[in-house]
């Protein structure tokens, strides 16, 4: 393992694919003098870090054939520029290259043999972002956020990695973890020192600690659902009668003829998946096939029994009636059959450009028309509504990772424990059990797992010890 | 040295207390004697923290000062392998990196194929009091000299700590009357597992509180300019937790009154000691300040308090067996090592005489972690993180002290202590009885349910819900307030099958089943982190050459060379980061 990181190693660092540009990346202890075996400009290792060079990617030809001139020796693969970044003030920590060349597969798969060829290893998946980390560029929770923030599809994605890549979430928990010492103390106080003139702290006290910790831990916790939302999007699951108009509000939301858009009921076989973002999150709306009991055909049979597996799987669902029939029997069933699933959907009524007079339409629910826009933008914001309501507001930090969520399940879980044994006038010594299993679990985000020195830290500051 | 000051108490004579009571119980578990020796010298028994849980249930004693070195000495005399010589040590003898023996100042040698050195506060020992310093090593004792400087020439590194002891007073001088009494329990269940008699409750001679106030405080604040603590004599690093009152007055400047405990010496002797009055101002400020407190108005002393400063050789030079890493077969025990307590001390002790014995004899080392016993959190805190001021244990410091009972000590450690050939065969047999009789009970318990009618009046009492139905004995004891001997005691005798057994082993079975969850929460704590205790870090590795972790943890790690992953993770310095690296690069 340590013979492993003194390998320096390279990867295609941009999508894979055609592009106007692509970036091969070198890291390690070699990596400048491996550019520089490959590249014809000024020589890398005279260079200043941080500082870009224009240059060729040339492929020196081995010696019998380079009698003559240099230029003779070489043949040129590509026009780069060239990023130079030394250790330790790069990504990884180490002497990072990083090659701007044309985004055509067949350059970026040459300059790549090329580099391997003058001695670097090809890179696994995320060993730069595990050098990072190795290095002491990232934490474990900073690390997370590269691979968030790499896979980042939506501003608020991005935004939400990058808090959390300069420490956001860190800071929140090192409050947290303070004030549970802070409470650790107190308990502690009347333990170890039970014999000494000292001030107990009141139980009162004690419980609005908790409050505050149960209040900060909850929050992250909520958070979490507008966080997952950021960073994978949230699915919109379209459903409704034959004919209700579900792919013509797809096709409005998107602006596109994605898809077939007939008036024969049942045109739609298959479920379409569309993504737009709104206000900074990615939804993905998945249109589905008419949900209708009595169709003959079978071919709209296997569609329907995808419709109901997506209304399942999504986050949100919007049903749609033509509001000229909104008091068909099948809309009713379709209503009650929507209750069984607990999550939130709304209620449309299309179409309301065909309407000739006004018609009565449950509270919630909106009238629009896709034709004239009508409801559209309200649509928007009931959507966008329905993943960021709760007390999470803006600036606050978010979180986007299931083992952050578990982690922060657990401690909110020992916080009710604690506050379970309070009122139950539980001891001392078991309250601090729980206490220093919520701590280990905060150690488990930011790594700070001891913490006696600090009770005792905290105690010692506090209060007049010492017969 | 003084061969009659053997087993003398240089401070508060006292032993146990709390986290330090648990200590004096692993000792006797093992075999030592300090329980044995508190319990004959015994005159005042308390069990603190009653009222918390039982991890924190902390026998503590008052003893007869002149008693327990008496006592001390009669049980090593009755030793046949020791040995005692009357001198001081100036040098250790070593040869090609291992200690070979001892060069006392009156010129012999002595040779041993191990050597434990126990310090105490004699290392360069320097007494204050105002601003008069003399060299000594206890008050009235020749301090030790020479012996630092040559282990520090043979690459150890020493330190200096401070800790003081306040003025004795005649208590014939002492009215009490105006003080609040404190008597001991009214159970004495002592330290010893062994069955070791015990003093009468009836018999126990009592403590008094009493409490300084302002003018006290005045005239202490009066002499800070004769203090050798604030003046700078004092260069050494004192406890936080035992502050000289003078420290306390400063530091806590709004606190009007700081509570004093008077406790007599012994049975036949009017000297008491003034706990919390640990000072080091002039004596005539000592003397005036205390007869400004209440009961103290015509106080006469036997002599005042005082600070002395010592050096200490910083524990991380020790491995886990309290053996030096720079010379081989040498151990350190005690103060040496930071510490300060007499418990603290008696466990190193312990520890090290075991392990010296092991290894000149070709046995596995003996080490107990810190799932096992006080004893391993606190030689694992010193090797692992070391210390800057002297060391005390408090149970804060073990992470699983509903394990670290003081009444299960013999469970968690007789057998360990048997294998290695230390506990007796008595001890082994008392501990087989009451592991049957607790098998027999909790398996009897299990079997049986409560009818409301049985229980419902006891409940009443305890002001706990009625049942209404049958219920187990495990259900009800979940509740608090509900002990499994009143419960017992109000069943009705014809069916009672517990009314012969031994309280302690009732009381053994309540706990074990009233705290199971929080035992069985601490044991697979005990259990994960010991993935990381299991995982060996090879002698050699240079942590200089590891460039992926962290500067501060290369120089902590390259300083304490931990034994064990787990013992890295609890070095102060080195984040979990650098543990996650380092088992990587173990291929873990």
């Amino acid at each position: 393992m340590i013979q492993e990181l003194e390998d320096t190693i390279t990867a295609l660092s941009t999508p894979p694919g055609s592009g106007a540009l692509g970036i091969i990346r070198l890291s390690g202890n070699q990596a400048i003098e491996i550019a520089d075996k490959i590249f014809a400009g000024k020589p890398l290792h005279l260079q200043a870090s941080h500082s870009l060079h224009f240059g060729r990617i040339v492929r020196r030809l081995p010696a019998p054939q380079a009698e003559n001139t240099d230029t003779e020796s070489q043949e040129a693969i590509d026009e780069a520029v060239v990023s130079l970044f030394r250790a330790p003030h790069s990504y990884t920590g180490e002497d990072v290259v990083e090659i701007s060349c044309h985004g055509s597969p067949y350059v970026l798969q040459t300059v790549l043999d090329l580099c391997v060829a003058s001695g670097a290893r090809p890179a696994r998946a995320g060993e730069f972002t595990q050098r990072a980390f190795l290095n002491g560029r990232l934490d474990l929770t900073q690390a997370e956020a590269v691979a968030d923030l790499i896979a980042a599809e939506s501003k608020a994605a991005q935004q939400t990695a990058l808090h959390q890549l300069r420490g956001g979430f860190s800071a929140d928990l090192k409050t947290m973890r303070e004030e549970l010492i802070r409470f650790s103390a107190l308990i502690e106080l009347e333990l170890d020192f039970s014999q000494e003139d000292v001030h107990f702290a009141d139980r009162g006290q004690l419980l609005n600690l908790l409050d505050r910790l149960e209040q900060s831990a909850q929050k992250l916790i909520d958070s979490f659902r507008l966080g997952n939302a950021m960073k994978n999007g949230v699915s919109v699951a379209i459903i409704g009668a034959p004919n209700a108009g579900k792919s013509t509000l797809l096709n409005a939301l998107i602006n596109e003829d994605r898809a077939i858009v007939s008036d024969i009921a049942g045109t739609t076989r298959d479920t379409i998946e569309e993504r737009i973002n709104i206000g900074d999150i990615q939804f993905r709306f998945i249109d589905t096939a008419g949900l209708r009991e009595d169709s003959g055909d079978v071919i709209e049979q296997q569609g329907m029994a995808r419709s109901r597996q997506k209304v399942e799987e999504a986050d949100i669902i919007l049903c749609l009636q033509d509001c000229t029939q909104a008091e068909d029997a099948g809309f009713k069933k379709l209503q009650e059959w929507l209750q069984s699933f607990s999550k939130p959907h709304f209620l449309l009524f299309t179409k309301s450009d065909l309407l000739l007079t006004p018609v009565s339409i449950p509270n919630q629910a909106l009238l629009m028309s896709a034709h004239t826009g009508e409801g559209l933008e309200l649509l928007k914001e009931y959507l966008l509504s329905s993943v960021t309501t709760g007390r999470v507001q803006a600036g606050d930090t978010i979180i986007t990772n299931t083992r952050h969520l578990a982690a922060l399940q657990k401690i909110a879980a020992s916080v009710r424990e604690i506050r379970r044994g309070l009122n139950d006038g539980l001891p001392g010594d078991l309250l601090a059990s729980d206490i220093r299993l919520a701590l280990f679990h905060i150690g488990e985000l930011t790594g700070a797992v001891q913490v006696d020195r600090d009770i005792l830290g905290a105690i010692f500051g506090s209060f007049c010890i010492g017969k | 040295m003084n061969l009659q000051h053997l087993g003398a108490m240089s401070c508060n004579p006292a032993m146990g207390g709390i986290a330090k009571g648990q200590i004096v119980r692993e000792i006797d578990a093992l075999g030592g004697l300090s329980g044995i020796v508190t319990d004959n010298s015994t005159i005042q028994f308390r069990m603190l923290n009653r009222s918390k849980g039982p991890g924190m249930w902390s026998p503590r004693a008052q003893c007869d000062r002149s008693l327990f070195s008496s006592s001390w000495r009669q049980y090593l005399e009755a030793n046949n392998n020791v040995f005692f010589w009357q001198d001081t040590v100036r040098e250790i003898i070593v040869s090609r990196g291992t200690v070979e023996g001892v060069l006392t100042a009156s010129g012999q040698k002595i040779f041993g194929k191990s050597v434990v050195l126990t310090t105490g506060t004699f290392l360069n020992g320097t007494i204050h009091i105002g601003r008069n310093n003399q060299s000594g090593g206890r008050i009235g004792e020749q301090s030790a000299r020479g012996l630092t400087e040559q282990l520090c020439s043979l690459g150890f590194h020493s330190e200096r700590l401070k800790t003081g002891t306040p003025p004795r007073v005649d208590g014939r001088s002492i009215d009490y009357s105006k003080m609040e009494e404190q008597q001991g329990d009214d159970q004495v269940s002592g330290f010893s597992f062994l069955p070791i008699e015990k003093i009468k409750s009836t018999q126990q001679r009592c403590c008094w509180i009493t409490y300084t106030n302002r003018n006290v405080h005045e005239i202490l604040k009066s002499g800070f300019d004769e203090s050798p603590m604030f003046q700078g004599d004092i260069q050494g690093t004192g406890p936080r937790y035992c502050p000289s009152i003078e420290d306390k007055i400063n530091r806590f400047a709004d606190k009007l009154q700081h509570q004093l405990f008077v406790e007599p010496e012994g049975w036949n002797t009017v000297e008491v000691y003034v706990n919390g009055f640990s000072t080091s101002l002039p004596a005539r400020v000592q003397f005036d300040a205390l007869r400004q407190v209440n009961g103290f108005e015509n106080c006469v002393l036997f002599r005042p308090g005082y600070a002395i400063e010592y050096d200490y050789f910083p524990p991380t030079q020790l491995n886990n067996t309290l053996r030096t890493k720079a010379i081989d077969n040498l151990f350190f025990a005690g103060q040496i090592n930071g510490t300060t307590g007499y418990e603290e001390a008696a466990c190193q002790g312990l520890i090290a005489g075991i392990n010296a014995h092991n290894l000149i004899h070709n046995k596995e080392p003996f080490v107990l972690r810190r799932n096992e016993a006080y004893i391993g959190v606190l030689i694992d805190d010193l090797i692992s993180k070391g210390t800057d001021e002297p060391y005390r244990m408090f149970t804060s410091r073990a992470e699983y002290r509903t394990l670290l009972r003081q009444d299960n000590a013999d469970l968690r450690l007789t057998r360990r202590s048997a294998q290695i050939g230390l506990a007796s065969s008595e001890r082994l047999e008392i501990l087989d009885r009451k592991e049957i009789a607790l098998q027999e009970i909790k398996s009897t318990l299990s079997q049986h349910k409560l009818s409301p009618e049985l229980v419902n009046s006891y409940l009443f009492q305890k002001a706990s819900t009625p049942i209404s139905e049958r219920t187990s004995f495990q259900k009800l004891l979940l509740r608090p307030g509900i002990h499994l001997e009143e419960l017992i005691a109000h069943l009705p005798e014809e069916m009672n099958a517990f009314q012969d057994l031994d309280s302690e082993i009732i009381e053994q079975a309540e706990i074990q089943i009233k705290y199971e969850v929080y035992i069985q929460k601490e044991h697979s704590m005990a259990l994960r982190m010991n993935q990381l205790e299991d995982l060996g870090l090879p002698s050699s590795l240079d942590y200089n050459s590891i460039s992926s972790i962290s500067i501060e943890a290369r120089q902590k790690l390259s300083t304490v060379r931990p034994a064990t992953l787990g013992q890295a993770s609890r070095i102060s310095g080195v984040n979990p980061s650098d543990i996650q690296i380092l088992m990587l690069l173990l291929g873990r």
